[in-house]
């Protein structure tokens, strides 16, 4: 009676946390209801966890004696991972926020690896299709696991040089088709029954070995700058792999969840490689971020400086003004400063908006993030297809700390590596300044004709010295005419 | 009453079929504005693999079984706590205009 009344309630409790899983993230895709969303979500995942403790009352024989010690490790462990993550969760900065979530989907990986790994070990699974799916979400979860930490390492500047050598694609490609074929040897074992080469445990070990291997040895060849798009496939990995651990422990709510988010991460991964105007195909195996070699003939005109004083005095008199931030903003720490200076411009009558590339920042939508931590009210904010067009009849397009996404080259130089990115059309504004640090490139190592313009404005300095600069000059300005 | 769960064959197909479609749906017009809060927001989403760890943990009767459940709660826990952790945080900082001020109109 009473485990069926635990079923019951595990059941419903499930039913209602996939539910809320959905309803969450469908309310997380607008940003006026994005905050409700998480605690929609939020409140499905602390009750389904709480219930699964009911899984205490109906447990298998053989674990019986273990029951009291393995809810004592249950507790830990969800006291521990949960805490230390909730604790690094809250104190990390908005710029590290790409790492971060590398690390979380890894965990993710990991757990649905772990899961199966129990299963294996503990000769639970039977069945052919069981055993594959086991195997198969083991498999997906260790490369999501391996993989996200590579992610992680690149984005935090702990590896820096992609690793390349001959023969790595047929390299990697040996790595996986031994994974498989040692767990179709698993499979092969368990069905037939036949004496294996090698002890059981030792062939589910080289098994997961030889999944991670793959993880790290597929992520090391791909440059950091792409890394966003891979933690995007990594999080659809996990996604899937939870869904298949899922139905391996009968549990629908792991099922759709699972599901859900590998459908909506694979759409998310196609909707960011194509605003880097790259095919995932091409940004995993292509390896591209070698430095670009470019003859420089088709530059015309010449770098002109302006003051910061002028600049700012020039946008306080202008009718409107559009800001294209980059993530040079970012890593001046300025975002604060800018705003500030915005405000003064609007109090003043100027009509200023945000232009947002889609791969602005280290992750596509991080810049808005980080714009919204200023304080930046989102109706400011515009993408790139909403306000492209105005460029042409606004007055002073401000470009900081951005130079990839606004460099016209990518519409017309077909041998450009940018050719065909959709770009901010900051060149079409009546005048633009561009706040740079000094004469350097952009992150794909391209010139920037923009700024040989004539309509083009340079003023050297760093962001935020540069907009403490500005703030002043209009402020001295509104002084002395009271 | 029998209130055991068994989902076989073509009905895990069609559970997978039907929540793929469901995901895609859902995240199908997202503006780019909240490509990030959406991704760390999703990425929680799947750290219900913890509700699985625990699962596999409590019916852990060997020792390999139960260190190895120990790990998946914990990093399942590890996604579910640093996921909502960073996901609320961002989200809580998408804010419109108090007062619409004059000069700002909504495109």
């Amino acid at each position: 009676m009473i485990i069926q009344v635990s079923q019951l309630v595990i059941g419903a409790v499930d039913l209602i946390a996939a539910f809320l899983f959905m309803y969450g993230l469908k309310r997380m895709s607008s940003p006026v209801t994005a905050g409700s969303g998480i605690y929609v979500a939020g409140i499905g995942m602390l009750a389904a966890v709480m219930a699964s403790f009911l899984y205490a009352l109906d447990v298998e024989t053989a674990a019986r004696p273990y029951l009291m010690n393995n809810i004592g490790l249950a507790v830990c462990a969800l006291v521990l991972g949960g805490g230390v993550s909730w604790w690094g969760g809250r104190k990390v900065a908005m710029t590290a926020m790409p790492q971060m979530v590398a690390i979380y989907n890894g965990m993710g990986g990991g757990a649905a690896a772990a899961i199966a790994g129990v299963e294996l070990f503990g000769g639970k699974v039977s069945g052919m299709t069981q055993l594959a799916v086991t195997l198969l979400g083991a498999l997906i979860g260790a490369i999501s696991l391996s993989g996200s930490l590579i992610a992680w390492a690149k984005l935090d500047e702990i590896l820096t040089a992609p690793l390349r050598f001959w023969g790595q694609q047929a390299f990697n490609a040996l790595v996986l088709l031994g994974t498989i074929a040692v767990g179709g040897y698993i499979v092969f074992i368990l069905q037939s029954g036949t004496q294996p080469l090698l002890t059981m445990p030792h062939l589910i070990m080289l098994f997961f070995a030889c999944a991670l291997l793959f993880g790290v040895m597929m992520t090391m060849p791909i440059g950091g700058a792409d890394m966003p798009v891979v933690i995007s496939i990594y999080n659809a990995a996990t996604g899937l792999a939870v869904g298949l651990e899922g139905f391996v422990l009968q549990n629908p709510a792991l099922m759709i969840a699972g599901m859900v988010v590998g459908a909506a991460g694979l759409l998310l991964t196609l909707l960011m490689a194509r605003a880097m105007n790259r095919s995932v195909s091409n940004i995993l195996f292509t390896n591209f971020g070698a430095v670009v070699q470019q003859k420089q003939g088709n530059i015309k005109g010449s770098l002109k400086p302006a003051g910061a004083a002028d600049a700012a005095i020039a946008m306080r008199y202008a009718s409107s003004v559009i800001v294209v931030p980059g993530y040079g903003l970012a890593a001046a720490q300025a975002q604060t400063k800018l705003f500030d200076f915005v405000k003064l411009l609007t109090a003043s009558g100027v009509k200023v908006r945000f232009a947002v590339h889609p791969v602005a920042g280290r992750m596509p939508g991080q810049m808005d993030v980080l714009l919204a931590e200023a304080g930046v009210p989102y109706d400011m904010i515009f993408q790139l297809d909403d306000i492209n067009e105005d460029f042409k009849d606004t007055d002073v397009a401000l470009v900081i700390g951005a130079n990839d996404v606004v460099n016209p080259e990518a519409r017309t130089e077909k041998t450009s590596p940018i050719y065909g990115m959709p770009i901010l059309n900051a060149d079409k504004a009546r005048h633009v300044y561009v706040i740079k640090r000094g004469q350097g490139k952009g992150y794909a190592g391209i010139v920037n004709p923009l700024f040989y313009e004539d309509n083009c404005n340079m003023v050297y300095g760093d962001a935020a010295a540069v907009l403490a600069e500005m703030i002043e000059a209009v402020r001295g300005l509104t002084k002395a005419a009271a | 009453m029998n209130f055991t769960i068994e989902i076989t064959g073509f009905v895990a197909l069609y559970v997978f079929m039907l929540a793929a479609f469901a995901g895609w749906v859902i995240i199908g017009r997202v503006p780019a504005i909240l490509h990030t809060p959406l991704m760390s927001g999703s990425n929680f989403v799947h750290g219900i693999v913890v509700v699985g760890g625990l699962f596999a943990l409590l019916n852990a009767s060997t020792r390999p079984e139960q260190i190895i459940g120990f790990f998946a709660v914990l990093l399942g826990a590890g996604n579910v706590a640093g996921g909502y952790a960073v996901t609320g945080r961002m989200l809580a900082m998408f804010k419109p205009s108090i007062q619409a001020p004059t000069t700002v109109t909504k495109g």
